[in-house]
């Protein structure tokens, strides 16, 4: 039983992640670009006395990428989001930033953990992770010291699930595999927060494991009980999860057409690799056809 | 009769309790356009023709259409990425839900871009996903039926692709682009929209949307110059296919024959007679628009293709083109690409500033805004702005310019020099952040009347507010749909503010060398000297 949680369901996970990222992403990238479509969020660049925004209105692919890249880091699309409200024939607009603060707290915290949860796999183990370590404890309330980022993403994944429950707008479209995977998430961090604070297992143990996982010789461990087997479980089933789900906008966000161009296109010609010829109107049609007209407007003809 | 702003502004948000994957289109007068004459089909070989009516139950579709749409949609998630990245990466955060205006005018949740888009991505899961395959309904996935493709029909034809959803949208989704998708598809199985296919067709056949012919064309441009004439005193010059111009200068068709567009075109004659231009018009590309856009990739390219053809039959250097929205979105992010390489033309070399426009040395075509801002810039142009005192001055960036190009200090700046007031609309309304007319993207018709009025609320809600905050009285814009849209909307949500282009402000500040004192501004009307 142990084997098939603690081996068999793990690997059959990373495996399903990451083939089914890979068959995504090569999928995306099959279907070409035809058209070059940023969406410009900034002055473009034109005459020499006006100051282009380089990034929200990037002229080069470099600048793109630092586009995208602020997308990831920062969500610099979702920080613009505002509340439209209505008074009458009157509307206004207010800043509205807990939707990107909460998705940049538990998406930051996500990050944390998972490389804080590399000091099990690796060994040895890099410097920066046990620095980083120590920092998201650096309030040290409790033994073992609390770290920041697990109540961050407990309150953040929370709320990103209360705002889906009670917001009537957001239930109404939400579907329930947006429900499934805010609640894969949560059930993730809160086995993992009972197995440090409370149920506490063998961390020595625990590496041993891990490490044997990663090596591709896996040898259980003697001390894990049922919560930790629940906690791995949990965590394979959203990593197969993952690639099937509308996860995948981890990998989609840098292949969108509208964030990663230069928006360039009348300086470097785009080519469309499809780009099919279709019948058009001549001018020698055109002149045949209204060729009286054109005569009796007094206006030049190619045959008179 | 269309209700009343007063009854309009009664506007329910409360998500209904049916399911939103239960379609719902219900084809209420005033609330969809009409469906396109098959004659317009068959002018464009376009598949299907037929008359029907949305109203009416039974809409004749083909026999295989659920196969056809399937095979459409396919083929497109293999040659756009953006369908198909767009389809699997949305994750309903719900950012974008309160961007678009047809939202904030309706309530109508399947109105919210997410839902609008889940429309199609709910199509998509059931016959291009296992997971929509295997669970249907629970995995948001549902069958493609008759009711479903008119959902489409009347959610799809209630999005103008202003784009203004994707600013906010974390993952750049861009419902313009899902859009045009989903209208390609419905094309397959003969649905369009009248507004649409007939401008299209008319531009196949005479060179413009309003399907003018050459001695239209010509009459109209003569009728301006008079017109500048008798303002001016000053006889300019209009050439029309005049072979070894320097510059072909394309421009809407509204420019020449609908109002207050023609002021524009005024303000483009003088400022080209001020300049000391070398340029020809072309009847044969009468038209800078392109309703192509709003119905297939395939029918904008064949519509664009007349322009480089024509400059290349003209011997042209290079091409300047007027003052419109949803054209600049076809020139800037698609000309090049079908119907380029432009090899034949120069780059654009401002003839009177010696600027090389290096932004547009691939395609060759510079926007008249960017010509115009660079001569004032370079103090080659003298302005009497007290000639629009009369006015109190907004701008509104149109759609295409802002979240398509970024143009927003070249009209500004130009404004700036010809306007002694000058407002913007709050922040949040403005740049790319800029609300639509409401009636983009083909929608502008008179049965539409009502959902042009909805979206169109937040626009008019900003003119408002700098209306009794500065006593703003004329909206600025660079857009022939505007153009036309606008002032309706103005009178109905606001009245007293009227719309100008930017052209037509240079047009009643340029002081053109040797003209007679000006007692009167474009529009005709009497300069009160007193």
């Amino acid at each position: 039983m142990s084997t098939f949680f603690g081996v068999i369901v793990p690997y059959a996970a990373f495996l399903t992640f990451l083939i089914g990222i890979a068959v995504r992403v090569l999928r995306w990238s099959g279907s070409p670009v035809p058209f070059r479509i940023p969406v410009t969020c900034g002055q473009q660049k034109s005459l020499s006395w006006i100051e282009p925004a380089r990034i929200e209105n990037p002229f080069t692919g470099g600048a793109a990428a630092c586009r995208v890249a602020l997308e990831v880091l920062t969500f610099r699309s979702l920080w613009r989001n505002q509340q439209a409200g209505r008074t009458g024939a009157r509307l206004f607009y207010d800043p509205s930033r807990l939707l990107c603060l909460s998705a940049l707290a538990f998406h930051w915290s996500l990050l944390v953990v998972v490389l804080r949860h590399l000091r099990l796999v690796l060994s040895p183990v890099p410097k920066f992770i046990p620095a980083l370590s120590t920092l998201d404890g650096f309030f040290q309330i409790g033994v073992p010291a609390v770290y920041l980022t697990d109540i961050v993403i407990l309150a953040a994944l929370s709320y990103l699930l209360g705002r889906r429950l009670f917001n009537a707008r957001l239930h109404y479209l939400s579907l329930p595999a947006d429900y499934v995977s805010l609640l894969l998430l949560l059930s993730v961090v809160s086995t993992g927060i009972l197995l440090r604070y409370f149920f506490r297992t063998d961390i020595a143990a625990i590496k041993q494991y891990a490490l044997s996982l990663a090596a591709l010789s896996p040898h259980l461990p003697a001390s894990a009980g049922a919560l930790f087997y629940t906690h791995i479980t949990l965590v394979s089933v959203l990593l197969a999860w993952f690639p099937f789900s509308k996860l995948v906008h981890m990998a989609g966000i840098f292949l969108s057409p509208t964030r990663n161009l230069a928006n360039n296109s009348r300086a470097v010609r785009h080519i469309n690799p499809w780009n099919p010829p279709v019948r058009v109107h001549t001018y020698e049609e055109w002149e045949d056809e209204f060729r009286d007209k054109i005569r009796a407007a007094g206006l030049p003809l190619e045959k008179p | 009769m269309p209700p009343s702003p007063d009854e309009l502004i009664q506007i329910d948000t409360a998500p209904p309790a049916q399911s939103w994957l239960q379609p719902t289109a219900s084809f209420r007068p005033g609330t969809y356009s009409h469906a396109a004459h098959p004659k317009t089909l068959v002018a464009l070989d376009l598949p299907n023709p037929r008359e029907w009516r949305p109203a009416y139950p039974d809409w004749k579709l083909p026999p295989d259409w659920r196969q056809t749409i399937l095979d459409g949609m396919k083929e497109r998630l293999d040659k756009f990425r953006s369908f198909r990245l767009f389809m699997d990466t949305c994750v309903r955060c719900g950012a974008c839900a309160d961007k678009c205006h047809f939202y904030l005018g309706s309530g109508d949740p399947k109105n919210m871009p997410v839902l609008r888009a889940e429309l199609v991505r709910s199509v998509y899961r059931r016959y291009f996903t296992a997971s929509g395959k295997l669970l249907g309904p629970v995995a948001g996935a549902r069958d493609l039926t008759e009711d479903v493709l008119k959902e489409w029909f009347y959610y799809f034809y209630q999005c103008t692709e202003c784009r203004r959803c994707s600013v906010f949208c974390p993952f750049g989704i861009d419902t313009a682009e899902i859009t045009m998708i989903v209208r390609e598809l419905l094309n397959l199985v003969g649905i369009n929209i009248n507004w649409v296919q007939e401008p299209a067709a008319n531009c196949y056949r005479t060179g413009n949307h309003l399907g003018i012919q050459p001695h239209g064309f010509k009459d109209s441009i003569d009728f301006a110059v008079d017109e500048v004439e008798e303002i001016t005193g000053i006889r300019v010059e209009a050439p029309i296919n005049r072979r070894g111009a320097e510059i072909l200068f394309v421009m809407p068709s509204a420019d020449y024959f609908g109002e207050p567009h023609y002021f524009t075109l005024l303000g483009y004659l003088m400022l080209f007679h001020a300049a000391g231009l070398d340029f020809t018009l072309s009847t044969y590309a009468s038209e800078g628009g392109n309703f192509g856009l709003f119905s297939s990739h395939e029918t904008m390219k064949r519509l664009n293709a007349k322009i480089y053809a024509e400059a290349r039959r003209l011997g042209v250097k290079w091409i300047l083109g007027g003052e419109c929205g949803h054209m600049w979105r076809v020139i800037h992010q698609y000309m090049d690409t079908m119907n380029g390489p432009a090899d034949f033309l120069e780059v654009p070399v401002s003839p009177v500033t010696g600027t090389r426009f290096e932004h547009a040395r691939s395609t060759k075509m510079v926007h008249i805004c960017e010509f115009t801002a660079d001569l004032i810039h370079q103090g080659k142009l003298e302005l009497d702005p007290a000639r629009n005192a009369h006015w109190n001055v907004t701008f509104h960036d149109s759609c295409n310019p802002a979240r398509a190009m970024g143009m927003f200090e070249e009209p500004r700046s130009i404004l700036r020099a010809v306007c002694p007031e000058f407002h913007e609309m709050p922040a949040g309304t403005i740049r790319e952040q800029t609300f639509c007319c409401g009636s983009g993207a083909g929608l502008g018709t008179d049965e539409n009347f009502e959902m042009r009025m909805r979206g169109g609320l937040p626009r008019a809600s900003a003119v408002r507010y700098v209306k009794e905050k500065f006593g703003v009285n004329l909206l600025a814009c660079m857009c022939a749909i505007d153009k036309a849209t606008l002032p309706p909307l103005l009178e109905y949500w606001v009245s007293g503010v009227e719309v100008a282009g930017v052209h037509e402000l240079l047009g009643n500040a340029l002081v053109m060398p040797g003209e007679q004192p000006r007692t009167r501004d474009l529009r005709g009307q009497e300069y009160n000297h007193a």
